[in-house]
């Protein structure tokens, strides 16, 4: 019936597509135009082909950035994921209404701090004098204190549970949605039959959490391959190119090497990645 | 039988819950302790100040020209959210109650959008508006921050006129109502709830938007709160009592927000989650 209420659509829809075309879909053409030159962002532009390209799988800043995208991957999504889950289970479980509220909203906290807020608090968390290092030397065990954002060793993990802080909370509150959604005579017909808490996870929790946690995993998934504000203001990047990510050596190649070229295929790299990862999660979240 | 003779509050699920409670505020806690703390002197993370030096908040908001950011991030989030809100409302309407040839493709772009880093534009986006003339004004990042909320707006709207029954279209199209009518008297009431809980959502994210503040404006009087934060931890982060007491003013607003609409900001989490 509706079919025959013409065809005006396109005026409702212009506005919005207007103004995404010229600041979203038409600068995105321009990163992938950019990426086949040599350019500085003002002077004259060399064609060089596939030149950037072949930098950004060869040059090990580059290549590096990537990888470290690949391990926040674990920190802001896998981790969240499965502390989220095991949250969720117990705030589910609390008797009254107003307990449950309370929990969520204290987990959920961070994820309406600023990003660069959770970074200074979190900076300061790490740093020599800072919770971490005195609760270690609290318990004697003065010899582990270290500057963990200043550690090669420690600066990337440290960086990745500053995004575990904030996402955990994101996935609580959605599991336990999802947890309160689920029949219990599932569950009491399930242990009736002899199955324990695992195998009534895996067989019941679970499968009912899946779409929740496909949504958490694409939406984290993005935000760890994306990473710019919490890394920015946390390390820069460093020590050295310990901490670098995309978002904030694109954004270094851009304005300070003045590589807008280079930086430009790094971009297409990384919406190509953040696709390639993306794509297949959404197959999982369909309902069969 | 009931669900709790199955799955009881087990003593060591409190005990997880209060860990994971105590983790989630102790930054913050440490924090506020810290910008208590008198000025210049060595403070450890987690410390009582026995002489709790409140004027900081006073001299960082001082420092940090707080009342200008206050103003700038509203008169940014007073264009970006309302412009958001009614761009995505016409086009949402449209693509799910006005079918039209393309409208296919024209949803596709959008839904591009959603998994689109934004670095992936800044290059582009510098010169761009460099060209315009808008560099280091608050329109610098007003302007491509709601082209940028689109793709999900767009999806938002569309799902909530999707999901209102079809009948209430099509009896207002009997009574001979246009479709511009129908959207005005039948459909923009309908849609304040899928409204409000986008507008919390966009306020949000616009308050905290740090890419685009940093690269496109250097004033910080004329970023959003969050990118002012950028430059203020380069100039003050010597001075951690003084880092603490600014970032805390910057956070508090946030999570005010939070806590006043947080059945709405969870009901939306839950809804954006939902589709």
């Amino acid at each position: 019936m509706r079919a025959r209420y013409g065809a005006s659509g396109w005026w409702w829809v212009l506005p919005a597509l207007a103004l995404y075309g010229a600041f979203v879909l038409y600068p995105l053409s321009q990163t992938v135009r950019y990426s086949f030159y040599d350019w500085d962002g003002f002077g004259p532009a060399t064609w060089v082909g596939l030149d950037n390209y072949r930098s950004v799988v060869t040059d090990e800043r580059l290549l590096d950035s990537l990888g470290h995208a690949l391990v926040l991957i674990a920190f802001f999504t896998v981790l969240p994921i499965t502390l989220g889950l095991a949250l969720a289970a117990v705030v589910a479980d609390l008797r009254s209404a107003g307990a449950r509220a309370a929990a969520r909203a204290v987990l959920f906290l961070p994820q309406v701090v600023p990003l660069a807020g959770a970074a200074i608090a979190w900076s300061w968390m790490y740093s020599p004098d800072g919770v971490i290092n005195q609760s270690l030397r609290a318990v004697g065990l003065d010899a582990l204190a270290r500057p963990w954002l200043a550690d090669f060793g420690t600066a990337l993990p440290a960086v990745g549970l500053i995004g575990t802080w904030v996402a955990t909370g994101l996935c609580t509150l959605l599991f336990t949605a999802g947890l309160l959604r689920i029949d219990p005579a599932l569950h009491e017909a399930a242990a009736l039959d002899g199955a324990g808490r695992v195998r009534r996870f895996t067989a019941i929790t679970l499968p009912a959490l899946r779409r929740e946690i496909v949504v958490a995993a694409t939406i984290l998934t993005i935000a760890a391959l994306a990473s710019f504000d919490i890394v920015y203001v946390a390390t820069a990047g460093g020590p050295g190119y310990s901490t670098m990510v995309p978002g904030v050596l694109i954004f270094r190649l851009v304005f300070t090497d003045q590589a807008v070229g280079l930086a430009s295929a790094l971009a297409v790299v990384l919406v190509v990645l953040v696709l390639a990862i993306i794509a297949p999660l959404q197959r999982l979240g369909r309902d069969e | 039988m009931t669900r709790r003779r199955v799955a009881g509050r087990s003593p060591v699920g409190v005990l997880v819950l209060t860990l994971a409670a105590v983790g989630t505020v102790l930054p913050l806690v440490s924090m506020a302790l810290t910008a208590l703390q008198p000025r210049g002197s060595a403070p450890a993370g987690l410390s009582v100040p026995a002489d709790p030096q409140w004027g900081n908040f006073v001299d960082a908001w001082d420092a940090a020209v707080m009342g200008e950011l206050l103003r700038s991030s509203a008169l940014i989030v007073l264009v970006v959210v309302p412009s958001a809100l009614l761009l995505a409302t016409l086009a949402g309407y449209g693509l799910a109650l006005v079918p039209f040839r393309g409208a296919a493709l024209v949803y596709a772009a959008f839904l591009a959008g959603l998994a689109l880093p934004y670095e992936a534009l800044i290059a582009p986006l510098y010169l761009q508006i460099g060209d315009l003339g808008l560099l280091n004004t608050r329109w610098a990042i007003i302007v491509p921050l709601t082209a940028l909320f689109m793709p999900f707006s767009v999806f938002w709207m569309r799902a909530h006129f999707l999901g209102l029954p079809a009948e209430l279209l099509d009896s207002a199209r009997v009574d001979g109502a246009s479709m511009r009518q129908a959207f005005r008297h039948v459909m923009l009431p309908l849609a304040a709830p899928a409204w409000s809980a986008l507008a919390i959502l966009l306020f949000l994210w616009t308050w905290n938007q740090f890419l685009l503040a940093v690269t496109l404006v250097d004033e910080p009087t004329r970023r959003t709160m969050a990118g002012a934060l950028g430059a203020y931890q380069g100039q003050y982060g010597t001075d951690i009592v003084l880092l603490c007491a600014g970032s805390l003013l910057i956070i508090v607003p946030t999570i005010a927000v939070f806590l006043i609409f947080q059945r709405g900001f969870v009901a939306a989490i839950l809804q954006g989650a939902g589709r």
